[in-house]
């Protein structure tokens, strides 16, 4: 649209300036989409009406976002990515800069609360179908989201220079030195040396400043545009777009972003800032989850702690990682071997049936044993733990069932959610445990569930008696 | 020229001609980027081979030398600690050193992995995901092994070796701890990142 045509802006609420206002912004319009990016986003962006107390945690990552990068920046300031000197900089931060504990707490506290949020946010999705269409984008974006979160988050661990970020990165790092081939190569060069060292940290302080961040940023916004385009999902599940006013043309059951969901969020944001501050004032270190005991030793690459775990939101999957013994594959390689009778038994056309059988042989070719195995059981759980993290991204396509909310699925699919979020604590708790024959155990039974709860969805979802979704939206 | 027809086919070829020497030129400007992150020069000189002194280290003791950035660890087994590697063939999964032979040096490949069978040389980095293992030298019954004979535990991940670095079966960690390439100058002096053949 030309400049030109846009209509002039007026301000509706009584002031002495209004004329002034409307001026300038109808100036700025004319030059800018600046009412238009306003009505799409804010005032005139329909929100079902049935918002529960889930649907804060999108509002509250945002509010994280922004205090980690304002936080950051002013960390950067004082921090100095020296192997020499990274250890001291951070103490000099904390009893030298004014206000530096604060930002620093704030920051560190911040990591935590944003892993949170986020798990809140993907558990909200989980409950309400919300990745399911039209919004498998949104949800691949959003899981994009949550790898470079943690990218982020890995990295700036390691600027610290304590025990634990050098071996959680040392360790981290040899992950990728288990893929075979390439391996080995590729880890000396995100390394820059043969050991975690002061080029590591160097770069690792460059990816956590700024390359990440700006994917970070960028994400969001296509996080957000995407769902601003097909309209945000609700408890109920159904789409608010089918029932539409027929004076306004808006949806019946929506309401504007602005006012209603901002000041809603606006609660949201005040109450997680108190819970958020308590935290940050009396238990920062929370009895060393969110700031690990062994991370207040300076790194020491000759002596590994006596217990190395990851942050907590790691945890998880690193459990699956240490789940993946010898012992283990013959275990896998049944799994696999069901699975694809399973295939075989109720797919359609053949042509499945027999890719899923020849991609089975294939696996457990690979994880055959115990005397050779073609592929060592290590790069098999780096390899699962690497799916633990990345198999969200199947949702979309793997959810068959005929409703979206769990307000209108069966007990099936409720047990099995139920079971997922179980084995993900249990493997969370595990993860920051040292090893005993039991756990490994426990940790294995758990690892199974975990990945049943993906791999045979499309079958329980499916079997699953659902009950009939609304027209409208209920509560 | 503007009265000229539009020719599709050649705008088509211009267009693919374009794209990719752009693209060439595009993956030609990532290397040098992509080459800045190997190690720097001075890394990699850094790898220079160092001496330890191991004439006062007791029976049974161990020291630490750094090599590389990483921690070589050299134990004085005892007659009884050698007896326990012994002990421990039937509890590893490659007594022999035959896997991935380059983590041992031929002139180490023994049943006790060294030079000397009192002195044992070996990187003290985990092969699973590169932790140091904790020395927990005492047989006894432990956590992780009531029937311990002694040995090497790593806290990451629970693999276990023995004395001479061997790794137990069914544990995270593949492979036997690489042996460093080394060499006695005397008596009581090693070299370690240089080896003789069969010194």
């Amino acid at each position: 649209m030309a400049a030109a045509e846009k209509q002039p802006v007026t301000i509706t609420c009584a002031g002495p300036l209004n004329g002034a206002l409307s001026a300038f912004l109808t100036w700025v319009d004319q030059r800018f989409p600046l009412m238009s990016l306003w009505r799409d986003h804010l005032a005139e962006y329909y929100a079902p009406k049935n918002f529960n107390f889930w649907y804060y945690f999108g509002s509250l990552a945002m509010l994280v976002l922004v205090l980690q990068i304002v936080t950051g920046i002013f960390l950067t300031m004082h921090y100095k990515p020296d192997a020499a000197q990274a250890f001291a900089s951070v103490e000099y931060i904390m009893r030298d800069v004014p206000g530096g504990w604060i930002i620093r707490y704030l920051h560190s506290t911040g990591a935590s609360f944003f892993f949170i949020v986020v798990y809140l946010h993907m558990f909200r999705g989980l409950l309400y179908g919300s990745y399911r269409k039209p919004r498998e984008l949104i949800w691949i974006l959003g899981m994009l989201i949550y790898l470079c979160l943690m990218a982020e988050a890995f990295f700036g661990y390691l600027l610290p220079w304590g025990q634990m970020s050098y071996w959680g990165a040392q360790v981290i790092v040899n992950l990728f030195d288990a893929i075979p081939w390439v391996g080995p190569t590729l880890a000396i060069w995100i390394r820059g040396d043969y050991v975690v060292a002061d080029a590591t940290l160097n770069r690792f302080f460059s990816f956590h400043v700024i390359a990440i961040p700006l994917l970070l940023l960028g994400l969001v916004a296509a996080h957000i545009m995407a769902l601003h385009e097909v309209g945000s999902n609700n408890p109920d599940g159904i789409e608010i777009k089918k029932v539409k006013d027929p004076r306004t043309g808006h949806p019946a059951d929506g309401i504007p972003f602005h006012p209603y969901y901002t000041v809603k969020d606006t609660l949201g944001a005040v109450a997680f800032l108190i819970v958020f501050c308590v935290v940050v004032f009396f238990m920062p270190e929370f009895g060393g989850y969110f700031l690990e005991y062994n991370n207040f030793i300076p790194a020491d690459p000759l002596k590994t702690p006596a217990h190395i775990a990851p942050v907590w939101y790691f945890t998880p999957y690193y459990s699956i990682l240490r789940a993946i013994t010898e012992d283990f594959m013959i275990v896998l390689a049944l799994g696999v071997a069901g699975y694809v009778a399973l295939i075989w038994l109720t797919a359609r056309g053949f042509g499945t049936k027999l890719a899923a059988a020849v991609a089975g042989a294939v696996l457990i070719f690979f994880m055959k044993g115990p005397e050779q195995f073609v592929i060592d059981p290590k790069v098999w759980g780096v390899a699962l733990m690497g799916v633990g993290a990345l198999i969200y991204f199947l949702l979309p396509w793997l959810d068959r069932s005929p409703v979206k909310s769990i307000r209108y699925k069966g007990p099936i699919t409720k047990a099995a959610l139920a079971l997922f979020v179980i084995s993900f604590f249990v493997l969370g708790y595990l993860g920051t445990l040292s090893v005993t024959e039991g756990r490994t155990l426990t940790a294995q039974l758990f690892t199974l569930v975990y990945f049943a709860f993906f791999l045979l969805m499309p079958w329980y979802t499916r079997l699953d008696k659902t009950l009939p979704e609304p027209e409208r939206v209920s509560g | 020229m503007a009265d000229k027809e539009l020719d599709p086919g050649k705008r088509r070829f211009l267009v693919a001609a374009t794209s990719v020497a752009g693209g060439i030129a595009g993956a030609g400007a990532a290397v040098p980027f992509v080459a800045s992150m190997l190690p720097s020069e001075r890394a990699k000189a850094a790898g220079a081979p160092v001496e330890a002194d191991i004439g006062s280290l007791s029976p049974g003791e161990m020291m630490r030398v750094e090599w590389r950035g990483k921690p070589v660890w050299i134990v004085r087994r005892t007659r009884e600690m050698q007896e326990s590697v012994k002990a421990s063939d039937n509890k590893v999964a490659d007594p022999k050193s035959e896997r991935h032979r380059e983590l041992t040096p031929d002139y180490a490949r023994n049943e006790l992995r060294s030079i000397k069978p009192e002195f044992l040389v070996v990187v003290g980095i985990c092969t699973h995901l590169g932790c140091s293992p904790v020395d927990k030298f005492k047989a006894q019954p432990e956590a992780f092994d009531a029937d311990w004979k002694g040995g090497f535990y790593c806290p990451c991940h629970g693999s276990l070796f023995d004395l001479a670095g061997r790794v137990y079966k069914n544990k995270p960690a593949p492979d036997n701890l690489p042996v460093p390439p080394h060499a006695y100058l005397s008596e009581s002096r090693i070299l370690i990142g240089e080896g003789g053949k069969g010194a």
